[in-house]
C-alpha cells in the first residue's frame, strides 16, 4: 500500500494550517495547551509587552505543580513556599490566567495536581489531538494516541497568541515489544529497559510509538508511565494508538465529547492507527518476558541495570564520573546499596495504580529504621481516591509521610529535597545530578522496588516481598 | 532578539557528555518571571562547591575564559528539561554559540529562539576542539561556516528558517502572526472541533 501511513504522519497532517517548506517550518495547530507556574511568566509578559490577546482560552489549561508545597494550601494567603519568588510567581500565575481568561485549576480547586496527570484524569488528553506544554514531559499524553511534546517559553508564547507552532515533521522510531511483563515487572521496568537499549540521545528527532502485544495488554496508566519517558530517551514524543482500553478509560471524564458527539469521536478515534505497511524511519525491538525490576546506578536515565545484575564497568570519563558522583562500584549489583530517602510520586508514577503497586508493598509492614519515604500522588484526585481505599492509612502506618499534590521531591523546587550525599530511591524520571537536592543521589525504580527499598533500607527487589 | 551574522571568538571547553538542563542551570533558580539575570546561575552547582567557594577547576572559573562567546561541550548537550532558562542562562553569561555532536531537539529550538547559536560538527572537529581549549574561531552564520585556527572551513547543518531569523534578528512570533487569516480558515472548516 504505497499510501501507508503512521499514526504519527495521520495526526500530523491533521493539523497542518501551512505546509512547511525547504524555506520555513509548518505551522501546526495545537488543540490542547497545557500551562503550570514555572514555564509561563516570561511568556505572558510578552503578551502584555504587545498588547495581544490569547487565541483561544478555550483549549488552554491551567494548573500549578512545580513550585507549589506538598502541605496542605487552602487560601493563597497563606501559601507556605520555598522562597519570596516562588510566592511571587505563583501570585503571576493567579493574575495571568484571570487577565486573559484561562481556566486555572488552582489552590482550593479538587481537580489541581501535576499537568500530566490531570490532563488525562479530566478527559482533556484525547486521540489524535495535538497537545503542547512548556513541560518535556509533555510526552505522557501520547499515552492516548495524541501527538503531545514538550515546548519552551518562547513557544508557550507562540502558542498562547496564536494556537499554533512552527514545526518541521519528525521521524519515527517504532519500539515492538513482544511478549509478556513477567509477574512483579512493571511498565516502569520497561521503559527504563527501552531507554537503556535505546540510548539517552537515541531517540533525538524522532516520535516513537509503543507498539506490540506487551502495550496492548498495558492498562492506561501504565502507557502513561511508558510515554513519559519518551523524551529521556531523547524524543520529541512518545505515543501509543488507540484502542478499547483508551475508550473505556475516557468514557465518563468531565472533559470528553458527550452524546452524539462522543460517539463521533470514538468512530473516530477508531481509525486512528498506523496502517500495517506503514513504514517507520527506524525499529527497535524488546522481549518483554525476559525483563526483571530495573533500577539506575548512574547519572542518567539510560544507565540501568536489573536488579541483580552487577553494575557494568566502562573507561570512559563520563561513565566513571557519574559512578563517582553515585558512590557506587562497578562489578556489584544495586541492592548492596544502602537508602536514606524513598520518593513515590510524580508525573512518571504518581497515579493511583502506582499508588496501590506501592501499598501492595507496604501492607503489615514498616519502613527500615532511618529511612524517610514520602508519598506524593500526582493530583488531588488521585489523593482523595487513594483515601477512600485507604491507601494512606497503609503509608503512614509503614512510616511514609502522606503528602498532597504535587511535582515535589522530582524535582526539589519546592522544598521537598534530598539532603547532599543521600541515596534516594525515586520513581520519578530523572537521575541527573543534584536533580533531587545538591549532591542528591538518585536511583530511578518502579514503585513497588522503591517501597521494597523502603522496607528493606537498601536498594530492593520487589518480587521478593510478594 | 540581535541578530547574529560573524562571531570571532576563543572557546572554552566543558568535554563531558550528556550535560543536562539541570547541570546548565538547576531548579532552584526557575522560581524567577524574568529572562534576565540568569548568567550568575550558569552550571551553578559545577561552578560553586556546597559552601558557596568556586572550584578552580571548573573552566568557567579560569578568568582567562571570561570573555570567550563559543562553548565547546560533549555529546547530546542540553538533553532533560524544557525550561528556556537554560539558554537564557548561557546567554546572559555572554555564550552566542555552542558547539557540540549533538543537542537534545527542545534545547537546540530554545537555542535557536534566543539568539544562540548551536552547531553541530562531527566527531573529528569536535576531538580536536575538545584537545584545544582556548582555540580562536571564527563563525559565519550566513554561510553557516566554522573556521578553525589553520584556516580549514567547516560547513554545519542548520535549519534554513533558524538561519534567516537569526541573522536578521527575527522573533518568530510576527511570522506567526502574518499565518491568522490561515489559521481562522482552518478553525472553520477542519472536520472536528477540540
Ligand atoms: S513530576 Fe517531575 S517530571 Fe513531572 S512535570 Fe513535575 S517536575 Fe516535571
Amino acid at each position: 500500500m504505497p499510501n501507508a501511513r503512521t499514526l504519527v504522519e495521520k495526526v500530523w497532517a491533521e493539523h497542518v494550517v501551512v505546509p512547511e517548506t525547504a524555506a520555513a517550518p509548518a505551522v501546526l495547530y495545537i488543540d490542547l495547551h497545557l500551562i503550570h507556574e514555572v514555564t509561563t511568566p516570561q511568556a505572558f509578559a510578552l503578551l502584555r509587552e504587545r498588547g495581544l490577546p490569547v487565541r483561544r482560552p478555550d483549549l488552554t489549561l491551567a494548573t500549578m505543580d512545580h513550585s507549589t508545597p506538598t502541605t496542605p494550601v487552602t487560601s493563597l494567603r497563606d501559601i507556605d513556599v520555598v522562597s519570596e519568588s516562588a510566592a511571587n510567581q505563583i501570585r503571576q500565575m493567579v493574575r495571568n490566567c484571570r487577565d486573559f481568561g484561562i481556566d486555572l485549576l488552582g489552590f482550593g480547586s479538587e481537580q489541581r495536581g501535576i499537568v500530566h496527570v490531570i490532563g488525562p484524569e479530566l478527559g482533556a488528553s484525547q486521540p489524535g489531538k495535538t497537545i503542547v506544554c512548556g513541560d518535556s514531559h509533555t510526552s505522557t499524553h501520547g499515552a492516548f494516541g495524541a501527538l503531545a511534546f514538550g515546548i519552551g517559553t518562547t513557544e508557550v508564547g507562540h502558542v498562547l497568541a496564536t494556537q499554533c507552532l512552527l514545526q518541521r515533521e519528525p521521524r519515527s522510531l517504532a519500539v515492538n515489544v513482544s511478549g509478556h511483563l513477567p509477574a512483579g515487572v512493571t511498565a516502569k521496568d520497561l521503559i527504563l529497559a527501552i531507554i537503556r537499549e535505546i540510548g539517552v540521545d537515541g531517540g533525538t528527532g524522532h516520535v516513537i510509538e509503543y507498539r506490540g502485544e506487551a502495550v496492548r495488554a498495558l492498562d492506561m496508566e501504565a502507557r502513561m508511565t511508558i510515554c513519559n519517558m519518551s523524551i529521556e530517551a531523547g524524543a520529541r514524543a512518545g505515543l501509543i494508538g488507540p484502542d478499547d482500553t483508551t475508550i473505556e478509560y475516557l468514557a465518563g471524564r468531565p472533559r470528553v465529547p458527550q452524546g452524539v458527539a462522543w460517539d463521533a469521536a470514538v468512530s473516530r478515534w477508531r481509525g486512528l492507527r498506523s496502517d500495517e505497511d506503514a513504514e517507520f524511519d527506524r525499529s527497535v525491538a524488546i522481549d518483554a518476558s525476559q525483563l526483571q525490576p530495573m533500577v539506575t546506578f548512574g547519572t542518567n536515565p539510560g544507565m540501568v541495570v536489573g536488579i541483580d545484575e552487577p553494575v557494568p564497568d566502562l573507561s570512559d570519563a563520563s561513565f566513571r564520573k557519574a559512578l563517582e558522583y553515585m558512590q557506587v562500584t562497578p562489578g556489584k549489583p544495586m541492592s548492596e546499596n544502602p537508602v536514606d530517602v524513598v520518593f513515590v510520586g510524580s508525573c512518571t508514577n504518581g497515579r493511583l495504580s502506582d499508588l496501590q503497586q506501592a501499598a501492595d508493598i507496604l501492607r503489615g509492614r514498616t519502613i527500615a529504621d532511618g529511612v524517610r519515604m514520602l508519598v506524593v500522588p500526582g493530583s488531588q484526585q488521585v489523593k482523595q481516591r487513594a483515601e477512600e481505599l485507604g491507601l494512606h492509612r497503609i503509608f503512614t502506618g509503614a512510616g511514609a509521610e502522606w503528602r498532597e499534590s504535587g511535582c515535589s521531591m522530582c524535582l526539589g523546587m519546592n522544598g521537598d529535597t534530598v539532603a547532599s550525599g543521600q541515596l534516594s530511591v525515586s520513581t520519578s524520571n530523572r537521575n541527573f545530578e543534584g536533580r533531587q537536592g545538591i549532591g542528591a543521589r538518585t536511583v530511578l525504580a518502579s514503585p513497588a522496588t522503591a517501597a521494597a527499598s523502603a522496607v528493606m533500607g537498601r536498594v530492593a527487589d520487589p518480587r521478593g516481598l510478594k | 532578539m540581535d541578530a547574529l551574522i560573524s562571531l570571532q571568538s576563543r572557546t572554552v571547553v566543558l568535554p563531558t557528555r550528556d550535560i543536562d538542563t539541570d547541570q546548565i542551570i538547576p531548579a532552584r533558580f526557575l522560581t524567577t518571571t524574568s529572562r534576565e539575570g540568569l548568567g550568575d546561575a550558569l552550571f551553578h552547582d559545577l561552578r560553586y562547591d556546597q559552601d558557596g567557594a568556586v572550584r578552580a577547576e571548573f573552566p568557567l572559573n579560569d578568568p582567562a575564559t571570561r570573555d570567550c562567546e563559543i562553548l565547546v561541550a560533549g555529546n547530546n548537550f542540553g538533553c532533560g528539561s524544557s525550561r528556556e532558562h537554560a539558554p537564557w542562562a548561557l546567554v546572559d553569561y555572554g555564550f552566542r554559540a555552542v558547539i557540540s555532536t549533538e543537542f537534545a531537539d527542545i534545547f537546540r529550538n530554545n537555542a535557536l529562539k534566543n539568539g544562540l547559536l548551536p552547531i553541530v560538527v562531527d566527531a573529528d572537529t569536535h576531538d580536536w576542539l575538545i584537545a584545544h581549549p582556548g582555540a580562536e574561531l571564527g563563525i559565519n552564520v550566513e554561510a553557516s561556516s566554522l573556521e578553525l585556527p589553520d584556516g580549514r572551513i567547516i560547513e554545519y547543518p542548520i535549519d534554513a528558517f533558524a538561519r534567516y531569523c537569526l541573522t536578521r534578528g527575527i522573533d518568530q512570533l510576527g511570522y506567526l502572526q502574518q499565518q491568522s487569516a490561515a489559521v481562522a480558515t482552518f478553525e472553520e472548516t477542519r472536520s472536528w472541533k477540540p
